[in-house]
Parts: C-alpha cells; structure tokens; sequence
C-alpha cells in the first residue's frame, strides 16, 4: 500500500472535523494547538496515511496538502 | 524518502481563509471549479457571475473576471455577457433562495433559450445568508426559521426539482444532480463540472449543475452530521443523476 503524509495549512483550518471522519487509516485528528482565528487546526497525529487524498477532497478550506512517499532505493512493486 | 506532492490548492483559487462558516460545502464547490478551471486552461477567459446570499464573494475566492448581480438576475446577466464576448467561458453560481425563488424567471428562460452558459447551483435547502429561511427547495417537515414546525406542504407545497423541471425544456443540452456529502460523491461532481464547461466550450449549449450542499450553520448540525443528514435525508428527495446529456 501506498505510504503517504498529510501537509497542514494550520492558519485556514476552522475545525470542521470533515477530514477526520473522512479518512479511512483514522491518522487525523483535532489538535490542541489554537490558530489565529481560534480555531483548532487538524493534525496527523501518527503514520499510516495511505496517500488516498479524502481528507483533502472532502476539506472546504483547502487546509490539507497530500503527499506520496517513496523509498528512494526500493521499488515499492 | 522522496516525497511527491499529490494534491495542492488549485492556481486559479485565491490564498485566503473563506468567511464560510465551518464544514460549510460552499468551499467544496469553489474548490471544485477552481480545479476544473485549471485542468481545462481556460482561466484567462473565463466569466464568474456571483449571486446574492453566502457566496456573494466568490469573486475574492476564485481568480477569474467576475460580475456580482442583483439577485437572481445572474443567469441573464451570464447571458449578456456570453452573447457580448461569445470567445469567454461564462458561469453563474447560485444558491437555491437566489435561483429557485427570486431567480426563478431568469433561470427558466436561460435555460430555454439555450444560452451557452454553464449554471452552477447550490442546493443547501434553506436561505443561509440570511438566518435560516425556508427556500423552494426546503424539504417537507425540515425547520426553518419561517417554518419553525417544519414545511408544511399544504402551505408551502412541496420542494422544487430544479433539474426535473429545466430538463422538460428543450433547448438545455446538459443537466445534472451531484453532491459534496462524501468524498465518493465529490470525485463524480468534479466529473460533472468538467463536463458542464466542456459543453459550453463545444458550443453545445446550455449546462446545469446542480450541487447538493450542506449549510451546517442554519441547519442547526455540526459539519459530519449535516454530510450525514445530506446524505440520508436530501439525496433520495433530490435523487443524482443526468437529465439531459448532450448529442
Ligand atoms: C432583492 C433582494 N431580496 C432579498 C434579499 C435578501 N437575501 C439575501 S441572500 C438571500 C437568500 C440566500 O439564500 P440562498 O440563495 O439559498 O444562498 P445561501 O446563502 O444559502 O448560499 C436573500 C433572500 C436581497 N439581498 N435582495
Ligand atoms: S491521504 Fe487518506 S490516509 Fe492520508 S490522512 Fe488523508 S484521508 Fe487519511
Ligand atoms: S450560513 Fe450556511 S451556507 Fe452560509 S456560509 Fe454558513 S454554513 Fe455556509
């Protein structure tokens, strides 16, 4: 399976909760941190994110980034 | 590790925070566009015509040329302009107390006349800029702040099927019904708005777009739960689909 993380664009996020639920590895959550609009912005809180993109395809304010990682020897086949 | 970058913010959107409330689908829709604009190039001419209610500032979201009409009157405005400057790719973006109730005229007759024009509708099922109002499209036995027993069908009649009735008409060439509930149906509305703006730009003739949208605020929901009430209560009533597909 893909290996993949999850970019924050901490100062947009309202805290809707969208990406939490929408995520199937459950590696989101609410952090405890406060943004400048007192909002408390999502976190990736441990790996296991598979590089799927729902968190970002199901966000309103385009808070997440997705990337895919690869090992930079090994085919990932 | 190499890491490749597989979902970014559209270039065609503007890097500011939203005035949306929270897990307001507005900024799916937006987003939506913005990605269509970009992967069909055509952000150089296209039109944006915003409406009158919570998505008003479009215009400071999306990086297109815009106009911002008087309510409802968007689609004639789009008309214009498309008639005017018939090279540009031109859309409006309406909510359901702006289309469906005082916009019903214009859109009706857009739509008839088979104006060129790409309509994208957002169907949230209540008056959202305003506090909370009963629209046309509120659903039977739903509270709002001018039904607080919920629609009463015997005096409200019953919510209007934007998509079933334009596809009586003859001249729209592409009418459909999506929603934002779910990632699995967002991934098939980008589909559908692709499509829309392709049908414009073939000179095919008129596209509508019909996106189910929660307004958690006025529904009175946190966000996963009015995606959830979108998903169980307002998608059988507005079923998806295609109405009307272009020759
Ligand atoms: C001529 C006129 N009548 C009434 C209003 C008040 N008004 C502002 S927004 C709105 C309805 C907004 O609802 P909708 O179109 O469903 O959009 P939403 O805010 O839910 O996205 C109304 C009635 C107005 N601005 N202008
Ligand atoms: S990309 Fe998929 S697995 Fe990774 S955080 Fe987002 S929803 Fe979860
Ligand atoms: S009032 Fe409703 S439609 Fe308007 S921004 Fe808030 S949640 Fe969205």
């Amino acid at each position: 399976m893909a290996k993949g993380r999850v970019g924050v664009n901490e100062e947009r996020c309202k805290s809707c909760g969208l990406c939490v639920a929408a995520c199937p590895m459950k590696v989101l959550r609410i952090s405890d941190k406060i943004n400048k609009k007192g909002y408390r912005p999502v976190e990736q809180f441990k790996e296991g994110c598979i590089a799927c993109r729902m968190c970002a395809i199901t966000c309103p304010d385009v808070v997440l980034e997705v990337f895919r990682l690869e090992d930079d020897k090994a085919c990932n086949a | 590790m190499k890491e490749t970058k597989i979902f970014e913010k559209p270039k065609s959107m503007i890097d500011v925070t939203t005035h949306y409330c929270p897990g307001c689908t507005h900024g799916v829709a937006h987003r939506l566009v913005a990605e269509v604009i970009d992967e069909l190039q055509i952000q150089e001419r296209t039109v944006a015509v915003a409406p009158v209610g919570c998505s008003v500032f479009l215009y400071n979201y999306i990086n297109v040329d815009s106009y911002e009409a008087a309510h409802g009157r968007a689609p004639a405005v789009a008309s214009a302009c498309k008639r005017l400057l018939p090279d540009s790719v031109v859309f409006s973006y309406q909510g359901d107390g702006d289309l469906a109730s005082i916009g019903m005229a214009e859109i009706v007759h857009a739509a008839n006349r088979g104006e060129k024009i790409t309509v994208i509708f957002i169907n949230n099922a209540i008056y959202g800029m305003t506090g909370g109002q009963m629209a046309p499209t509120t659903l039977v036995g739903q509270k709002a702040t001018t039904c607080p027993l919920g629609r009463d069908p015997k005096l409200a009649g019953y919510p209007i099927r934007m998509c079933e009735m334009l596809a009586t008409l003859q001249a729209p060439a592409y009418i459909t019904r999506v929603s934002v509930a779910k990632p699995k149906y967002t991934i098939k509305a980008k589909e559908a708005l692709t499509k829309a703006f392709q049908t414009q730009i073939e000179g095919k003739g008129f596209s509508f777009v019909e996106i189910l949208s929660t307004c958690p605020t006025n529904w009175g929901m946190r966000p996963v739960d009015a995606t959830n009430w979108l998903e169980e209560h307002m998608m059988p009533e507005f079923p998806l689909g295609v109405f009307k597909t272009p020759e």
